[in-house]
C-alpha cells in the first residue's frame, strides 16, 4: 500500500493469484478510504501478431499454440479454421470435422474442470474471506478429498481426449490445413468409452454444486461484481449453442438481438478494438453502438444467454433452470459464470458421448482442398469465450497480417467493471483493508477465468503506463515502461 | 520388483538414492525459453533409452493432476532447469509438502509429492534433479552450450544409476 502526498492511497494486488498468467489491480482510495478508481492491469505482452509475420501459413495451427500453455488446443483449432479458408478447405470431411469437434469438447471439458475444481472451488467451499492458508486447492484436497480427486480425474479424461485426437496433450498437431491428420481407432474410442459414464455422472454433480452454491447465495450473487451488459458468442444456424462453428450473435442487456448470424469472414464490419493507455489489452466493442456502450461479455455466461437452446438433453435441462432465475432474460451475475461453466462441462461430455458413438470418427477421408485465398478468418468458442484468428498471406504463402482477438480481451471491460464494483462495495469506507477484502476483488476477476498470458497485444504498440490520480483527477505520478 | 540401493557421490553433496520398482521421470519447463527447456530435453533423451519400468513425462509446468500420475509409481524424479544452483546439477531427496501456496503456473514438486501421498495414499519417493541453466530471458528453442554440458553430465549420472538397477535397454 502506498500513501501519496495528498493522502490518497493506492493499493496494488500483484500478482493476481489463481488466474492464468499475471495481472495487477490498482485501487485508488481518497482520504475517507472511499474507492476512487479500481483497474485490472495487464503486465505481460504477447507480441505474437508480429512474431508470426513472414512465417508460412501452414505453420499457424502449430505455431500459435505457443501463445499459451493453458488453452493451446483452442488456438490450434481456431488457426486451423482460418487456414482452412486459405486453402479453400473450409468444408471439411465428416471425419475431419468430427475429430476436431471431439478435440474441442475435450479441451472445453478439461479447461472448465481445472478452473472450477482447482481455481475457484476454494472460494466457494471455504468462503471469500477464509484463511488464505486453506483457501487453495491444497486446502480443498485436505477437506474435500473426493472432490479434489474428481477434478483431477475429470481433467485427465479431457486431456486424454485431446491426446487421442491431437496427438499430444499439449501442442498437438491433429488439425492441418483442410482437415485432420488422424482418425480415432476403435481401440482409442473404447479407451474413452470406458470412463464415459463416470464422467457424465460427475459432470451432473458439478452442475449441482455450482447451481446450489448460486441459489444458496442468490442475494449475494445478484450484487457481487454484477452489472448489465451486452453478450456475444457464435451460435448454430438454428440458434443452438455451438462451441466449434457458427455465425456471430450479439444481444443487448434485455436479450434483444444486436446482430445475428454474422459471417465469420465479416467480423471486422461488426467488431472494433479500442486502445487505452493503461493496459496492454485492447477493449473490443460492437461498432454500431460505439466504445462507450458497445462493450460485451463473452464466455460461458454469455453463451448461455445468447443461445436459444442447447442440443444435448441434460445440459438443456440445466440451461432452462439457469434461465428461469432471471425469467428468461439475460443473466448478468458475475458469480453465475461458475454455474454456466458447469452447464458447458455437461454439454461437452454429452457431445463427447455423441461423437464417440459416431462411426464417422473411424473414417479415412481426412483432408479437402479447394481454391487458394489470400485471407482467412477463423472463429470458435474457446473455454473463456469467443476467439478470433485472422490472417492475410502473400503470393509466397507468408503471413503478412495476423490479428487475434482472444476471449480475455473481449472480457477486458467487463472485468474492469467487476473490479470497480466489488472494490466500491467491499473496500470503500473501511478503516483497514484486509486480505479477505482484496480477495473479493480477485474472486470477481477469477469468475471470468481470464487467461492473461493470451490476452496482451503486440510488442511496441502500447507502452505500459502506471498512473496515480488523486481525488481531483490530477495526475500526481506517472511511470511509463516502453 | 527391482530393489537397488546405492551411495552416489554427487558434485556438491552425498545423497542416498533408492530406486525400486516403477520409476517416473518428469522433465518440465518451456522449450521456447532457451535453457528453461532443459527439463523437456532431458525427458526426450530419457525416452529414447526405452528403459522398461521407467515412464517419462514431458510438460511445460507441473499441475495438480501430476499427483495422480506420481501416485502410480514407486519413485519420481522431477527434472527442471535450475536458475542459480550448483554446476553441473543438483540431486536431492524431496520431502512431501501440503501447505504450499497454489498457483496454476507454479506448482512445486514437493507439493505434487504431498498431494500424491495425502490424496491418493501413495508412498512414492521423490527426487529433484536440477540442471544448472544460464539463459532464460529471451525467446528461442536452443540450449546454451554450458547448459548443454550440464545436461549431458546430469543425463550420464541418471542413466548410469538407472541402468545399474538392472533395467534393460530395449
Amino acid at each position: 500500500m502506498v500513501t501519496t502526498k495528498d493522502k490518497t492511497r493506492r493499493i496494488v494486488i500483484s500478482p493476481v493469484t489463481r488466474v492464468e498468467g499475471h495481472g495487477k489491480v490498482s485501487i485508488l482510495l481518497d482520504e475517507e478510504n472511499n474507492v476512487q478508481q479500481a483497474r485490472l492491469h495487464i503486465v505481460e505482452f504477447r507480441g505474437f501478431e508480429r512474431f508470426i509475420q513472414g512465417r508460412p501459413y501452414w505453420e499457424m495451427p502449430v505455431a500459435v499454440q505457443r501463445l499459451c500453455g493453458i488453452c493451446p488446443v483452442s488456438h490450434h483449432l481456431c488457426a486451423a479454421k482460418a487456414v482452412d479458408r486459405l486453402v479453400g478447405g473450409e468444408q471439411l470431411t465428416p471425419t475431419a470435422e468430427k475429430m476436431r469437434r471431439l478435440m474441442h469438447y475435450g479441451q472445453i471439458f478439461q479447461s472448465h474442470v481445472l478452473h472450477f475444481f482447482h481455481l475457484c472451488s476454494p472460494d466457494l467451499l471455504f468462503g471469500f474471506d477464509a484463511d488464505p492458508k486453506i483457501r487453495n486447492v491444497i486446502g480443498v484436497a485436505a477437506k474435500y478429498p473426493d472432490l479434489a480427486k474428481q477434478g483431477i480425474f475429470m481433467r485427465k479424461y479431457g486431456q486424454e481426449v485431446i491426446r487421442l485426437t491431437a496427438g499430444k496433450k499439449i501442442h498437438g498437431t491433429g488439425a492441418i490445413p483442410g482437415g485432420i491428420n488422424k482418425n480415432l481407432s476403435i481401440e482409442e474410442r473404447d479407451e474413452l468409452l470406458a470412463d464415459l459414464d463416470q464422467m457424465i455422472a460427475w459432470s451432473l454433480g458439478a452442475v449441482k454444486i455450482a447451481r446450489d452454491y448460486t441459489m444458496d447465495h442468490i442475494e449475494i450473487a445478484k450484487l457481487f461484481g454484477s452489472f448489465e451488459s451486452n453478450h456475444l458468442s457464435i451460435v448454430r444456424g438454428d440458434g443452438a449453442m455451438d462451441l466449434y462453428d457458427g455465425g456471430l450473435r450479439a444481444i443487448d442487456r434485455d436479450g434483444k438481438k444486436i446482430f445475428d448470424q454474422v459471417d465469420n469472414q465479416d467480423y471486422l464490419s461488426y467488431i472494433a478494438e479500442e486502445v487505452r493507455d493503461w493496459s496492454y489489452m485492447k477493449f473490443p466493442f460492437i461498432k454500431s453502438i460505439g466504445p462507450e456502450n458497445g462493450w460485451y461479455r463473452v464466455g460461458p455466461l454469455a453463451r448461455i444467454n445468447t443461445c436459444d437452446f442447447i442440443d444435448t438433453p441434460e445440459a438443456e435441462s440445466a440451461r432452462k433452470e439457469f434461465m428461469a432465475v432471471t425469467q428468461g432474460k439475460p443473466n448478468h451475475m458475475t458469480l453465475a459464470y461458475h454455474w454456466a461453466r458447469m452447464i458447458e462441462v455437461l454439454h461437452a461430455i454429452e457431445k463427447i458421448a455423441e461423437l464417440l458413438h459416431d462411426p464417422d470418427l473411424q473414417g479415412t477421408d481426412l483432408v479437402v482442398r479447394g481454391d487458394r485465398r489470400d485471407e482467412g478468418v477463423g472463429i470458435l468458442e474457446a473455454p473463456r469465450g469467443t476467439l478470433f484468428h485472422h490472417y492475410r498471406i502473400n503470393k509466397d504463402d507468408q503471413v503478412t497480417m495476423c490479428n487475434l482477438i482472444v476471449s480475455t480481451t473481449s472480457n477486458n471491460e467487463p472485468m474492469n467493471r467487476a473490479v470497480q464494483r466489488v472494490a466500491q462495495d467491499h473496500l470503500s469506507g473501511k478503516p483497514e483493508i484486509s486480505e479477505a477484502m482484496l480477495n473479493h476483488v480477485e474472486v470477481a476477476i477469477r469468475a471470468y477465468d481470464p487467461c492473461l498470458s493470451c490476452a496482451t497485444h503486440a510488442m511496441g504498440q502500447m507502452p505500459l503506463s502506471v498512473i496515480l490520480v488523486d481525488a481531483n483527477g490530477e495526475i500526481i505520478d506517472e511511470k511509463t515502461k516502453q | 520388483m527391482i530393489e537397488w540401493l546405492s551411495h552416489l557421490q554427487l558434485p556438491h553433496e552425498k545423497t542416498i538414492m533408492i530406486l525400486r520398482g516403477d520409476i517416473l521421470l518428469i522433465g518440465y519447463g518451456n522449450p521456447g525459453r532457451l535453457d528453461d527447456g532443459l527439463g523437456p530435453a532431458f525427458a526426450s533423451a530419457a525416452e529414447k533409452l526405452g528403459l522398461k519400468h521407467v515412464a517419462v513425462e514431458s510438460c511445460y509446468q507441473l499441475a495438480v493432476e501430476h499427483a495422480e500420475m506420481v501416485s502410480r509409481h514407486d519413485v519420481v524424479v522431477f527434472v527442471d532447469a535450475d536458475i542459480g544452483g550448483p554446476e553441473p546439477f543438483h540431486f536431492r531427496r524431496l520431502e512431501p509438502k501440503v501447505d504450499a501456496d497454489f498457483s496454476t503456473h507454479r506448482m512445486m514438486p514437493e507439493t505434487i509429492l504431498g498431494l500424491a501421498h495425502n490424496l491418493f495414499g501413495a508412498t512414492t519417493i521423490g527426487y529433484s534433479l536440477g540442471i544448472r541453466g544460464y539463459q532464460f530471458d529471451d525467446f528461442g528453442e536452443s540450449i546454451s552450450s554450458q547448459a548443454r554440458t550440464n545436461l549431458n553430465a546430469a543425463f550420464e549420472f541418471l542413466e548410469t544409476a538407472l541402468q545399474s538397477t538392472g533395467h534393460e535397454v530395449c
